[in-house]
């Protein structure tokens, strides 16, 4: 697959994140606390609801509906409502550029 | 129009997922990104310290109503032990089951035990039945938690106000949740695999009741169930009282929370009981706000709410009329104004109306007030 640039390193504040959309499929983009960036599909996997309006916390990404969470570095769920793991996407960084490898 | 059937296997619930009414995207008002991070941040004192309060509370009046037992003299500690155990266990149920009271994970999962046992609700079965709750607010035959059906059984809603509806139902639920897993009903909110869940939870609570009432036949005295269960009923009124409000005489089928739930002001004491839930048109916009900043967030977006009902009174005065009203005619709803400064209403979200065929629905069904 290739790696498609999603946004600059500064685009996203420490433990937050942002949604990126690309050939017609959503993600997020996570900023960690201790500065590495992940990438999640872009909506719950409980109710097809937008993670970006979510709260990150340390490693988790909190559903803004039901209050599920995912730990965004490996896609595991963590907290019903939510049972099914969330698609996680390789990312990596240059020149102040974040790019990640999706179809 | 016909009739609404809010049974979750009923042809409403079918004609909500035909219509895209079911897990619909749901209007909300614009927050910027910076300000809503502020308001979801959590926070493990101010619900420890609430916590500390209500069950250190509950402790010594307990304590005293058993030292006084049986005398007359004891029953003003019962009434307040039970406004706490039958009352406040609703709101802490429902903010732990949240996951946002607390910070830490294993606090709010310990109160949301806790206070499921308390108001009697099987802690498995209605962590899903409140997401669905969320997911399909008032849609009916899709949502498990409406309050006030129409048309309205007002005789039913008054014995809630002792919790006796609740608990005739909880009981035999809880022996066929025991025995078999979920109902047929809950069995459309809850995922396969917390179905053994339910069941142990069943058991847990079921074992409980009987030592307690073991105890109490041991002992020869209702004194055990004065602690365990009754307050249930003895104590249920408050959480009646401002749940009613909640959803209460507004409408049903629709996709902005500002049309289906009720924001009221309240006295301290009850906003204590209630954890601030009577910001409920907040919370249900934002169900990430942790109860105590809800205030905050009331705040930030009343310019595009409806003007919130300055009392509890205030709040009957307006929906029991309507209650009355739906008696005859059950579309009727209370549709408020909104200010000057918020986004209108989209009508053309909310032309269905269950009972109903899609096809036949005028363009505009909702009977405004």
């Amino acid at each position: 697959m290739p790696w498609t640039k999603a946004c600059a390193t500064d685009d996203i504040d420490t433990e937050d994140l942002i949604r990126f959309d690309h050939a017609g499929q959503t993600y997020a983009i996570y900023h960690s606390p201790d500065g590495a960036f992940y990438a999640t599909a872009g909506k719950c996997t409980h109710e097809e609801v937008h993670l970006c309006d979510g709260l990150v916390m340390g490693h988790l990404i909190e559903c803004p509906k039901h209050n599920g969470q995912f730990d965004y570095r490996t896609g595991q769920a963590m907290r019903a409502p939510v049972c099914i793991n969330l698609a996680t996407y390789p990312v990596k960084v240059e020149d102040g550029t974040v790019y990640i490898e999706v179809p | 129009m016909g009739k609404r059937d809010y049974s979750l296997l009923g042809p409403d619930a079918q004609r909500a997922v035909e219509t895209g009414l079911a897990a619909a995207e749901w209007y909300h008002t614009d927050v910027p990104r910076r300000d809503m991070k502020a308001l979801m941040q959590r926070a493990d004192g101010p619900a420890i310290r609430d916590t500390v309060i209500l069950y250190g509370s509950m402790i010594v009046l307990a304590g005293i109503g058993i030292a006084l037992w049986p005398s007359l003299w004891s029953a003003p500690f019962w009434l307040a032990y039970g406004v706490l155990y039958g009352s406040a266990s609703d709101s802490r149920w429902h903010e732990c089951g949240h996951g946002t009271a607390f910070r830490t994970k294993w606090m709010n999962d310990a109160v949301y035990q806790i206070a499921s046992f308390m108001i009697m609700r099987n802690s498995a079965t209605w962590r899903w039945s409140h997401a669905r709750h969320h997911t399909d607010t008032y849609i009916v035959g899709r949502d498990p938690e409406i309050a006030v059906m129409r048309p309205p059984e007002l005789a039913k809603v008054m014995l809630n106000f002792f919790g006796i509806l609740d608990v005739i139902r909880f009981f035999p639920n809880l022996i066929h949740n025991a025995l078999f897993g979920p109902t047929a009903e809950e069995r459309t909110f809850v995922p396969q695999s917390e179905w053994g869940r339910v069941q142990r939870v069943a058991i847990i609570h079921g074992l409980i009741y009987a030592a307690t009432v073991a105890l109490a036949i041991w002992m020869q005295s209702i004194l055990p169930l004065m602690v365990i269960g009754l307050p249930r009923i003895y104590g249920a009124w408050h959480h009646v009282l401002t749940g009613l409000l909640q959803h209460g005489g507004l409408a049903d089928n629709v996709i902005d929370h500002r049309l289906n739930s009720r924001t009221v002001l309240m006295n301290p004491v009850s906003r204590f009981i209630y954890w601030n839930m009577n910001y409920h048109v907040e919370h249900h916009m934002f169900p990430m706000v942790p109860y105590h900043a809800l205030p905050r967030l009331h705040e930030t977006i009343k310019h595009d709410l409806p003007a919130p009902d300055p009392s509890i009174i205030a709040g009957y005065r307006q929906m029991w009329p309507a209650f009355k009203r739906q008696l005859t005619y059950e579309d009727f709803f209370l549709k408020r104004e909104l200010p000057p400064t918020a986004k209108p209403y989209r009508e053309e979200l909310h032309q269905i109306s269950p009972g109903t065929p899609v096809s036949s629905q005028p363009p505009h069904a909702l009977p405004a007030e």
